[in-house]
């Protein structure tokens, strides 16, 4: 039973599994990211010549949904993995909760920002 | 016998020779509520043995150069933790660091109050939030089944998964060696984690659940970001990032 006065107490009292989850999806996105963006560049860089890199040769992988979903797949995970951590960094170093709130505004703006263009950008091709 | 002559007024030359003089400078970081605004160094010149722990030294200041310094000792022989302070930029504990081991012939040795916490005098901090995020772990003994005959018994395996973290002596050079202490007041710091590992693992305590529930909040052990400094802190050898690792994954365990 939770007795508190505040709705931060509250917030306290209660028990929560997000840093637990955060915690947990941080180790296995790490590790993920980690096969996924070298894959990206041994395709990009070492697999595919310069003359290679055209236009036409990329909307044609693109065409592959397949391609699709695991270059949507480094967006989401690097983009979660990363503003976590940027999170984590946040609450530790901003130390008013007004501060925090308008820095962790403005940055989350700006990640669901990257995040939609870069949705929007791979799926119209 | 003039052998034995030459041998007894040899012997203590010999004995001076071993133990040379160090002549050492003692920095110290100085702050007076009354008179200063802002902490200050001041610098004494000590004629120091290799041997001599810097306790020693900092007796030497206070008993016969300047009688205010401010500081906090008990036994002086590393088991109270009350003589934490940075010692060359590492957080130690005075009694138990040799002369030798932080400064040469000539050289300086800089001590300062131990970060993150207020300080009162010179030395001596306000070590109230750190006891209060102790308190919050609820570092007490709970058994409320009826106590057997004869005793609670714990198995030699048992008691070694809590061994490390009964080792502690509550002397903050962990916590407040902790760059996450130091920017966020309300992160419980490892020291409490140490000690609420010490119950967690002790299997004869039955409030194991209610304490995975105080490490699992965003104060908790989330806050680790393994930055080790803990763990080269810590005098007692304790090997606190590890620990606080071990309770993650108890918390993780649970809630499985």
């Amino acid at each position: 039973m939770i007795r508190a006065r505040t709705f931060m107490d509250a917030k306290t009292q209660s028990h929560s599994n997000a840093e637990l989850n955060w915690w947990i999806f941080m180790r296995i996105s790490g590790l993920i990211l980690v096969f996924l963006v070298l894959g990206h560049i041994y395709m990009t860089f070492i697999q595919v010549s310069e003359s290679d890199a055209t236009f036409t040769a990329v909307v044609g992988k693109l065409a592959n949904p397949a391609w699709k979903f695991y270059d949507w797949l480094i967006l989401a995970l690097a983009l979660m993995h990363g503003s976590n951590g940027a999170r984590y960094s946040i609450e530790d170093y901003v130390r008013t909760r007004p501060n925090r709130a308008w820095v962790k505004g403005v940055f989350y703006t700006v990640v669901g920002l990257i995040f939609a263009f870069g949705t929007i950008g791979l799926f119209s091709i | 016998m003039t052998q034995t002559q030459h041998e007894t007024s040899t012997a203590p030359a010999a004995a001076q020779q071993a133990l040379p003089m160090l002549h050492i400078k003692v920095k110290i970081l100085r702050f007076d509520p009354e008179k200063d605004r802002k902490a200050h160094w001041e610098t004494y010149a000590i004629d120091a043995q290799a041997g001599d722990r810097v306790l020693d030294v900092i007796n030497e200041v206070k008993w016969y150069q300047d009688h205010s310094l401010t500081f906090r000792r008990s036994c002086m022989h590393g088991i109270c933790g009350s003589d934490a302070m940075l010692i060359n930029g590492r957080n130690r504990l005075a009694c138990k660091t040799l002369v030798r081991d932080v400064a040469k012939d000539g050289g300086t040795i800089t001590i300062e109050p131990i970060r993150g916490l207020k300080v009162e005098k010179d030395l001596l901090v306000d070590m109230e939030p750190f006891f209060d995020s102790y308190k919050a772990i609820m570092p007490y003994f709970i058994n409320e089944s009826p106590a057997p005959a004869a005793e609670r018994i714990q198995s030699e395996e048992e008691a070694e998964r809590m061994a490390q973290s009964s080792n502690c002596i509550l002397c903050a050079c962990c916590t407040t060696s902790c760059p996450i202490f130091w920017v966020n007041g309300s992160y419980l710091g490892p020291a409490a984690i140490v000690q609420a590992h010490r119950f967690i693992f002790d299997t004869r305590d039955e409030a194991t659940e209610q304490r995975l529930n105080i490490m699992n909040q965003n104060t908790g052990v989330w806050r680790c970001r393994t930055a080790y400094n803990c763990t080269e802190a810590c005098p007692r050898d304790i090997p606190i990032t590890q620990l606080i690792e071990e309770v993650k994954r108890a918390v993780m365990y649970q809630q499985a």
